[in-house]
């Protein structure tokens, strides 16, 4: 009892019940032994009766590049808006890993938990600079109170240095988000969800708006990403799929119409009618 | 000494300026203004509270609120009960049918203390409840809002109608509050004689210390990565969110802090005018402490402290020569601030500064080692509460457009 009392007022320590509570979903690992790190099982979206998907299933391997194509509509950043908790489904389950349930978690619990997402509108920070924005977006306790005290230890400037070389931006550290270029913008936002550390990668259209030189670095960018995390990239330009898959799926019409490798797929009867047909 | 420099300064630069506005407001304004006037400075400069809270909230946070004279009224009142308790011993109160409470109260037919008048008769605890309720005034409004993801126009509206819903109270309930008339006739802080000319002097420099503490609060939020996220937030909201962070708390917390700021302006003002009115709460008062913001420049901590001096200056000449004239001026001055001056005199200010340092170094004087950082004029986007889970976009959007709803 009074050794209770005593550690209870220890001198070096503050009030347990004053510490801040790690976030409960901080410690919550993420379970891959069965093999998929994202499942999606019949999720279905509706928008007023229009079916942006409809009955989706699509499991992602840990460690795989998995490239998604689709024509326009087919519902691809609505599957991604329900990853990432921004849309949530109708019906259907989404799990991250065997045991995190998404549709229960918010959007910022769900970036917690290790999934990141690049818009496909290049969405970064217009009044910070580019090293600000991958400061923002680092790793670290987002709380409110210890973003109050953060201050950058000389590991976290290096690795922010490190991205900027990576995403080719660091004779860029200083300049405004929205004084970079189109391209430049999209590599800062691959580098923020970078930043991230994520476990899964969501990239919406990466390439729009790139030089052909930007475009290669790009993929030589997710395929060096791949293996240590997951990506998923959304994309229309064919020859950049085919460079960088493995693996394809197709969307149409809110469900996938075929999967496989990228000349299986293009070969695919179905696939041929979508794209060159109606 | 590194940590108080970068962080409770503002680095250099904003040192300077928290030192000029020390010399003003301690040195200048007390040596060259007689107590009449200088007073009268103190009162202007309990709105500095609010405008510096709102340089926050707003030039920050992106949330503009129009209603913080309901946090400023709050802190105004808790000061005005606890002065109204000890001026209504039953002493000085014996003539009233029931001495010992307030005379609006027995001019009203009560004949006991109201049960939440009881702790005001606390010093201690007075003071507490000066910042505390309406902090809790705030997260309660802030968390109901922020999480249903009220914002822009919407949330502007709705503070607004809280501040009439709290004035239209006090005002009812006369018997409880004071009415339209307020709590007035406010005499001695325990004991100490708070309407003499020493107590006004003295009162005139709490106040001003207080301001600049406020001040380096401010600082220190905006110079850290809170700040930074705060900006990032106004602009890119779901950025923020994505990036893992919790933007309904971020604000609920900035809007808390803005308010428990105006609510010690509040304090002070009631101490230093010697009372509290219904017509500190209420909408016209909300709306211009948002232009006094404006004025010095929503970007500006210390801005805003010269935007609550202009004004009031200008308010208090005009008014009495043409009283008229001067509504119309000041809409016609917020309107010309808003359109030609989005940073408003701060922005003036480093507009002019950079002028003459790109001219010196023209002449090659000294280089220019500042960072670029300017700041787009940003007025509430209309969105749409989502009370619905998935009302997220535009609907209808035809799906042969590339959309760029992500
Ligand atoms: N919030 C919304 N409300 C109504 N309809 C929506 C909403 N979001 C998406 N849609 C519709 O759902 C369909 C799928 O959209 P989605 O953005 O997922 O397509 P996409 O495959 O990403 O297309 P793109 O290649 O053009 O980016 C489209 O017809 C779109 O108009
Ligand atoms: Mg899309």
């Amino acid at each position: 009892m009074l050794e209770q009392l005593r550690e209870s007022v220890r001198r070096d320590e503050v009030f347990s019940f004053l510490k801040p509570s790690p976030s409960p979903l901080l410690g919550k690992n993420l379970d891959t032994s069965h093999g998929p790190i994202l499942y999606l099982e019949d999720i279905t979206v509706e928008f007023d009766g229009f079916k942006a998907l409809n009955n989706l299933t699509l499991t992602i391997d840990d460690g795989e590049l998995r490239c998604i194509i689709g024509p326009n509509g087919a519902g691809k950043t609505t599957m991604m808006d329900v990853i990432t908790g921004k849309t949530r489904p109708d019906s259907g389950l989404a799990y991250f890993g065997q045991t995190i349930d998404l549709t229960k978690l918010q959007e910022y619990e769900i970036a917690q938990v290790g999934i990141g997402r690049k818009f496909q509108k290049p969405t970064v920070f217009p009044n910070h600079t580019a090293f600000e924005n991958l400061e923002l977006a680092l790793d670290a306790d987002k709380r409110t109170w210890p973003s109050l005290r953060f201050s950058l230890t000389a590991e976290q400037k290096d690795s922010i240095n490190e991205t900027l070389e990576y995403i080719g931006l660091l004779d860029c550290s200083t300049m405004l988000g929205k004084n970079l270029s189109h391209g430049q913008k999209q590599w800062l936002e691959i580098g923020m969800v970078m930043m991230q550390k994520p476990r899964l990668l969501l990239i919406d259209e990466p390439i729009a708006g790139m030089t052909h030189q930007e475009t290669e670095k790009t993929a030589e960018l997710l395929l060096k990403l791949a293996g240590d995390q997951s990506v998923v990239v959304v994309e229309h330009d064919m020859q950049f799929v085919r460079s960088i898959a493995n693996k394809v799926t197709v969307l149409h019409e809110g469900s996938v119409l075929a999967e496989g490798s990228m000349s299986e797929v293009q070969n695919n009867q179905k696939v041929i009618e979508v794209y060159l047909g109606e | 000494m590194e940590f108080v420099k970068e962080r409770l300064l503002g680095g250099k630069e904003g040192a300077r300026g928290i030192l000029i506005l020390a010399v003003l407001l301690l040195i200048v304004f007390p040596l060259f203004l007689d107590i009449f006037r200088l007073n009268l400075v103190g009162k202007y400069l309990t709105y500095a509270f609010v405008a510096v809270g709102l340089v926050l909230c707003w030039g920050y946070g992106g949330i503009l609120s129009l209603g913080q004279g309901l946090f400023f009224g709050l802190g105004g009142y808790a000061m005005a009960m606890f002065l109204k308790l000890e001026a209504s011993d039953p002493e000085s109160t014996k003539i009233q049918s029931t001495p010992g409470i307030p005379d609006f109260m027995d001019w009203n037919q009560l004949t006991a203390l109201p049960w939440f008048w009881e702790p005001f008769n606390n010093l201690f605890f007075t003071l507490i409840a000066i910042i505390v309720v309406p902090s809790i005034f705030a997260f309660i409004i802030g968390v109901a809002m922020f999480r249903r993801r009220v914002s822009g126009v919407y949330f502007a509206i709705i503070t607004q109608a809280i501040a009439l819903i709290l004035t239209v109270l006090i005002v009812g309930q006369q018997g409880y509050t004071g009415g339209i008339n307020g709590i007035t006739d406010l005499r001695t802080l325990l004991g100490w004689d708070i309407r003499s000319d020493s107590a006004k002097y003295i009162l005139y420099f709490v106040n001003v210390v207080l301001l600049l503490g406020v001040i380096m609060i401010g600082k220190f939020v905006i110079t850290g990565k809170l700040g930074r996220l705060l900006l990032a937030m106004r602009d890119k909201e779901d950025r923020v969110r994505f990036s893992g962070y919790d933007v309904a708390s971020f604000k609920v917390f900035i809007f808390v802090l803005a308010a428990a700021m105006s609510a010690i302006g509040g304090a002070m003002f009631t101490l230093q005018v010697g009372f509290m009115s219904p017509s500190f709460v209420g909408i016209v008062p909300s709306i211009e402490m948002v232009i006094f913001a404006a004025v010095g420049g929503r970007m500006s901590l210390i801005g805003a402290v010269y935007g609550a001096l202009i004004v009031n200056f200008g308010k208090t000449y005009f008014s009495e020569s043409a009283p008229v004239l001067w509504l119309l001026l000041m809409g016609a001055l917020f309107i010309t601030v808003v359109m030609a001056f989005p940073n408003g005199l701060a922005g003036l200010w480093d507009k002019y500064k950079d002028k003459l340092n790109r001219d010196s170094l023209k002449n090659g004087f000294r280089s220019l080692g500042k960072r670029e950082k300017t700041f787009d004029i940003k007025w509430p986007k209309i969105t749409l509460p989502k009370f619905r889970k998935k009302e997220t976009e535009v609907k209808g959007v035809p799906s042969n457009i590339r959309g760029d709803h992500a």
